[in-house]
């Protein structure tokens, strides 16, 4: 296809990082004038694989030759310099500054007298043109202008940086759809300049309007590298959430178990929203009952899941539980609501790194009971001996501190923290995300025994598969809505759940 | 006497892991061995403690250590909670100037001597510390500055307060039972460590018995994740800088009681300086987390031995902040990540298995995720 | 535009407008203003602006004698050290650290300083050296924070004690500047304006050396690159990484500047009062932290004017004048008023950060 030379030729690409392979030979090559995606789930290494190349990481195994030649970046700075610009979600400009200055800022336009703003602002304002931005004054505040214009800002940057390669890590994420169409614009106009464009996103619609070519990635392998026009959107979800063998196929299912549908669900909530995180959802759950949280990234699953929880403070809904009104708005109402809620964020929400295991796994019993009344050494062991043992917690050690624990064991041991608190509901958000497949099935069973025994359960997870197998119920949610629930049963699969999020897609 | 100190804090940690973590604490004691060893070199009789036949009182350099260190580790052992929870407390030295204001002013103006009043001066001083601790923690806690600049304020108005309650003058004032506090002993001990080992194992008790220590580790090493397991901080915030009034209070008074005056501008001047150094000499990290208030008290020791000593050889008492600040440098230097590293490597070649040999990936962000 | 280079001239030696520095910095912050159209990051300095008025109106009615000429000399001259310490806090606080060693600078520059004058050194070179020491703290604070990871609170606070320190290493008397030194010569009163009786419009050398700093700072902070990441960096530095600007070298250079112009701080005030001692200057940093926040610079960094800054000075030099002249004040109060005035400048920043976050 090549009559051009590729401008990013990555091959074999490896990174490790202690505990995790992040990219296992992962090939990537990016053409001047195309508009190339990278797709993948959570964890797939789409990020990895951009930090990669532009120095970030530091890579164990591969090369990357930019324009033909090897290169090693030291850093996004360096890789700016050779011509690659990245543009992220969360814009990178500073928004105490005007919109001329984020994008001259180190290209300033320097006269007799120091930086000749009237000079500086008339390159800015070429540059902005340059992109069908007249209609922006370079002399106004960054932070007066949409979070899109400050995205398409920090395009003109780059083009100011006279970039060959634009990295757009999930620019779309908090964009409507006139903004989405928008920068579209700007990305055609740029490809048509022959500005080689890497566009990060998970929205399929977004994907398949704009790109030319697509590379998939999962688990941090290489998937394969398409055209857009050869792939339908069904084939794609599937090559990007996989399917398990070995293992779990032999993992029992709950598929076609229907809990006793008893009179008033544990927990249901009509309306339940948070502005800009999720629009009003009504959800129930019974007890013994795992209810699905199934959508792609950035479908509002785990804002769900942390309004249930009162993690993030919901403005509209009425919630209740056991058929009594509740107020659920922060994360000590719902424990002491007998909710948990298991981070998909480990690193950041979950564990306390420098604790011990004991220490992390009695914290929420302890939160709930307050500082004055701790749990003697009796007490603490009594529940580390039974959780370590039961959620099989390798080294079943109490006393070292968690960080030094694998991924698996420390989600085992925040498992164990929220079981300790004795939950009727647990929201899991991505339980066994990033960990060994054996870490995965004892979760998986761990959870099933859960529901058996009467405690209700939300399950979130980006592996549908795993959705399917382990919920009776699936609310499906795609941008930040709910589009269905469905009943599991034998006629329910993977693919039921994607066709429906690729059908309501196209309507939208 | 070092020895005594250093036998229970040893025997509390389990493995040779956790002596290797709490390293720098072993280094204060190191240097505590050390600077006494340099008296002891310029006077071999140094380290003798005599005993007053007729009293019963102890006395000489060592004694006159515990007396000199009752201050530091009380605004020591409150500055430690602080900075565990992330926090700092500048303002300790200006409360010690409250405190000692309030204290004087009032017996002063009470003029009787009685017991009675020596406690009334001292309950008031106490309860107007605690206030300004609280001020301190309401300001951080809920509505959200900044540690460093809101006991930067209270530094700062705490003086002029001291300052405004003895309207500008170094009040004095006659009242033995308080005097007794600093200059008197019990079973030979001076009576001003007595209380503050007293009020030192108090804290401690109530902190390692109840799940406050548990808490306040949890909000200082991850505050996010402490919030979702429904630790409620505010509360926790505002205790840890009530009580680094109060103990900054006590150290007010003790410091004030032995001479009967107070200084507005010279009590507990640059005393934050020394807490904060008794903290991270005692192997608190600046950065909040793990604390240990059995370092923290080592530091108190130290810097007062270190005071000590700076006389001892004669070299002016105003320049010792410079030698407190050398050893800030070096401990902030040696807390580093890029120092940390160059250990690390160097540890690395020597023993290639070492498993706490750092990141792997110096060069990657420490924030970064790890992608799974 | 114009108005950047324009702005110090028109501050205290301009004669001709009655208002003196009172409308000066006024009417350039509100021409700024409209310029930016109202911006709620310009708010704190508006603020600063407006109680720096009602402070001169209240006073002129309730005690008089405060819109004159030597009054509002002295001002300048009494505070001409403090604005030069303050502009250069503006820089650190502009990328979100902070600067405590600069009192303690002052003391053991100025100690050194005079003694070394006091023992017929050249005037230039004990100047120069004077500056360098400032310099030397500041790099040492730079490189604590840049290299070493340390919280600038706590480098510079180490700063403070070893300058501290050192300072009493040299001397704890007060050690005085012979009356025929050159260095004297800095506060050599020069009139401007000739008034009636007492009231002279009056500048010296070392509120000239203030102003001329405060247009160089100016000046290198809105129309340089270097001026332009330090706001780059306190906006965000991740982000300021990310564009690829020089981090690591501006943020070392601002802690030089700092401690640069502590130094120069220690020639102009040494020169006004012809001592020095090692107890000079405790507490200073505080009044420049208090000065550049009450002028509107964020204490996170990215947003404020090093003219704000002095506006902040004149409002703490002319609270001082006025706790004095009314006189029911007791002057021990000063602190607490200084607390309370940063307090609530403080709070006022962080009520617009969080408005800000809201829209």
């Amino acid at each position: 296809m090549a009559l051009t030379d590729a401008i990013v030729e990555m091959e074999d690409i490896s990174i490790e990082f202690p505990g995790v392979k992040a990219l296992q030979h992962v090939d990537f090559r990016l053409f001047p004038g195309e508009i190339h995606t990278l797709m993948g789930e959570n964890g797939a290494g789409k990020s990895t694989l951009i930090k990669a190349l532009t120095g970030v990481y530091k890579i164990d195994g591969g090369s990357i030759a930019v324009a033909g030649e090897p290169r090693m970046f030291t850093g996004t700075a360096d890789a700016q310099s050779a011509g690659i610009s990245t543009v992220y979600q969360e814009v990178n400009l500073c928004d105490n500054l005007t919109v001329g200055e984020n994008v001259m800022l180190g290209h300033e336009i320097r006269g007799a007298f120091g930086i000749n703003w009237r000079k500086t602002n008339e390159a800015a304002r070429e540059a902005l043109v340059g992109l069908g931005l007249g209609h922006l004054d370079p002399k106004q505040p960054l932070s007066s202008i949409s979070l899109a214009l400050q995205q398409l800002v920090a395009i003109s940057r780059a083009m100011v940086a006279k970039s060959k390669v634009l990295i757009l890590d999930e620019p779309t994420s908090s964009l409507d759809a006139n903004e989405v169409e928008g920068l579209f614009g700007v990305m055609r106009r740029l490809r048509d300049q022959g500005v080689a464009i890497l566009f990060v996103s998970h929205f399929l619609d977004q994907v398949y309007a704009i790109s030319d070519r697509m590379t998939v990635l999962r688990n941090g392998e290489f998937v394969g590298e398409y055209l857009t026009a050869d792939l339908d959107r069904t084939q794609l979800i599937s090559k990007m959430i996989g399917k398990d063998f070995g293992t779990l196929a032999a993992l029992g299912s709950n598929r076609g178990r229907v809990a006793a549908p008893d009179a008033t669900p544990f927990y249901s909530a009509t309306d339940l929203g948070r502005k800009g995180s999720i629009d009003p959802v009504d959800i129930e759950v019974h007890a013994g009952e795992v209810v699905g949280l199934a959508g792609l990234l950035g479908s509002g699953r785990t804002e769900l899941g942390r309004l249930i929880y009162g993690a993030d403070r919901p403005d509209t809904g009425e919630v209740r539980i056991g058929g009594v009104s509740a107020e659920v708005h922060s994360p000590i109402a719902g424990l002491s609501k007998k909710i948990a809620f298991s981070t998909e964020n480990r690193r950041d929400e979950g564990i306390i790194g420098d604790l011990t295991v004991r220490e992390n796994l009695i914290l929420a019993v302890q939160a709930e009971r307050g500082w004055a009344r701790p749990l003697s050494r009796r007490e603490q062991k009594e529940l580390c001996d039974k959780y370590l043992v039961e959620l099989n917690v390798r080294p079943a050690d109490p006393e070292r501190p968690i960080k030094n624990l694998s991924g698996g064991n420390q989600q085992k041991v925040l498992l164990g923290r929220w079981l300790a608190t004795n939950p009727e509901l647990i929201v899991l958000d991505e339980p066994t995300r990033g960990i060994d497949i054996g870490a995965k099935a004892e979760i998986q069973e761990a959870i099933a025994a859960l529901a058996e025994s009467g405690m209700s359960v939300v399950f979130i997870s980006s592996e549908l598969e795993e959705v399917v197998r382990l919920s009776e119920r699936i609310v499906v949610l795609k941008d930040h809505r709910k589009i269905g629930e469905l009943v599991n049963g034998p006629d329910v699969t993977a693919e039921t759940i994607v066709d429906l999020i690729a059908t309501e897609g196209s309507a939208a | 006497m070092s020895t005594a100190s250093t036998t229970p804090a040893r025997s509390r940690d389990r493995s040779l892991l956790g002596t290797i973590i709490h390293q720098p604490y072993i280094w204060a004691v190191v240097a505590l061995v050390l600077l006494l060893v340099i008296n002891l070199v310029k006077d071999p009789g140094y380290l003798g403690v005599a005993v007053n036949p007729t009293t019963g009182n102890l006395s000489g350099n060592l004694i006159d250590l515990l007396r000199a260190s009752a201050p530091v580790m009380m605004i020591a052992v409150g500055m430690t909670l602080v900075i565990a929870t992330r926090g700092i407390d500048l303002s300790v030295g200006s409360v010690m100037a409250v405190s000692g204001a309030v204290s004087m002013e009032f017996m002063s103006n009470a003029g009787d001597g009685s017991v009675g009043t020596a406690l009334a001066a001292a309950g008031l001083a106490l309860a107007i510390s605690a206030g300004l601790g609280a001020i301190n923690g309401v300001l951080v806690s809920i509505v959200g500055l900044q540690p460093f600049i809101t006991t930067l304020i209270t530094m700062l108005a705490g003086r002029g307060l001291a300052k405004v309650i003895t309207a500008g003058q170094n009040t004095s004032a006659t009242n033995e039972p308080f005097r007794w506090i600093a200059n008197g002993t019990v079973l030979g001990f001076p009576v001003v460590f007595v209380i503050a080992g007293v009020i030192v194992a108090i804290v401690a008790v109530f902190i390692r018995r109840s799940a406050l220590g548990l808490m306040i580790e949890s909000i200082g090493i991850n505050p996010k994740a402490a919030r979702m397991a429904g630790i409620r901080p505010i509360g926790i915030l505002i205790s840890v800088y009530v009580v680094s009034g109060i103990l900054a209070g006590v150290a007010g008074i003790f410091s004030v009681a032995s001479v009967m005056t107070v200084e507005v501008s010279k009590t507990g001047l640059a005393a934050e300086m020394d807490a904060i150094l008794a903290v991270v000499i005692g192997g608190t990290s600046l950065a909040g987390g793990k604390f240990s208030l059995t370092g923290s008290v080592i530091g108190a020791l130290l810097i007062a031995t270190l005071d000590k000593t700076i006389v001892f050889l004669s070299i002016p008492s105003e320049a010792t902040p410079a030698f407190k600040a050398a050893v800030i440098v070096v401990i902030c230097l040696l807390q580093s990540q890029r120092v940390r590293a160059l250990f690390a490597r160097r540890r690395a070649k020597a023993a290639p298995t070492d498993p706490g040999a750092g990141s792997p990936r110096p060069t990657a962000p420490r924030k970064e995720s790890v992608p799974a | 535009m114009s108005a950047l280079i324009e702005r110090p001239t028109s501050g205290p030696s301009d004669p001709s407008d009655p208002s003196g520095p009172a409308g000066g910095p006024h009417r350039t912050l509100l021409s700024r203003l409209s310029r930016l159209k109202p911006n709620l990051e310009t708010l704190p300095t508006l603020a600063a602006v407006v109680i720096f008025i009602a402070m001169i109106v209240y006073g002129e009615v309730a005690y008089g004698r405060i819109v004159q000429f030597n009054t509002i000399s002295n001002l300048f001259i009494n505070n001409a050290y403090l604005i030069i310490l303050a502009v250069g806090l503006t820089f650190v606080i502009l990328t979100g650290g902070v600067d405590l060693s600069v009192g303690a600078v002052i003391a053991i520059s100025s100690l050194v300083g005079v003694m070394l004058a006091n023992a017929g050194w050249n005037p230039i070179v004990v100047v120069v050296l004077m500056i360098l020491i400032g310099s030397a703290f500041g790099v040492a604070s730079g490189v604590l924070v840049q290299y070493f990871n340390v919280q600038p609170f706590i480098a510079t606070l180490a700063m403070m004690f070893l300058a501290r320190g050192l300072a009493s290493m040299l001397s704890t008397t007060p050690e005085r500047l012979g009356d025929d030194s050159p260095l004297r010569s800095l506060s050599t009163e020069i009139t401007v304006i000739n008034g009636t009786k007492i009231n002279d419009l009056v500048v010296t050398p070392n509120v000239l050396i203030a102003v001329l700093v405060v247009a160089v700072a100016a000046f290198v902070l809105h129309r340089t690159r270097l001026g332009r990441t330090v706001y780059a960096i306190g906006g965000s530095e991740s982000s300021a990484l990310l564009m690829g600007l020089p981090v690591v070298r501006t943020k070392l250079t601002v802690y030089v500047i700092s401690g640069t112009l502590a130094g120069l701080a220690a020639v102009v005030y040494t020169s006004k009062l012809g001592i020095a001692q090692n107890i000079t200057g405790v507490g200073w940093e505080l009044d420049a932290i208090a000065a550049v926040i009450i002028g509107g610079t964020l204490l996170t960094g990215g947003a404020g004017f090093v003219l704000g800054s002095v506006v902040g000075v004149l409002v703490l030099g002319l609270m001082n004048v006025l706790i004095t002249r009314d006189g029911s004040i007791p002057p021990e109060a000063t602190t607490i008023i200084t607390g309370g005035i940063l307090l609530v400048f403080v709070l006022l920043q962080r009520l617009v950060v969080s408005r800000k976050r809201k829209t």
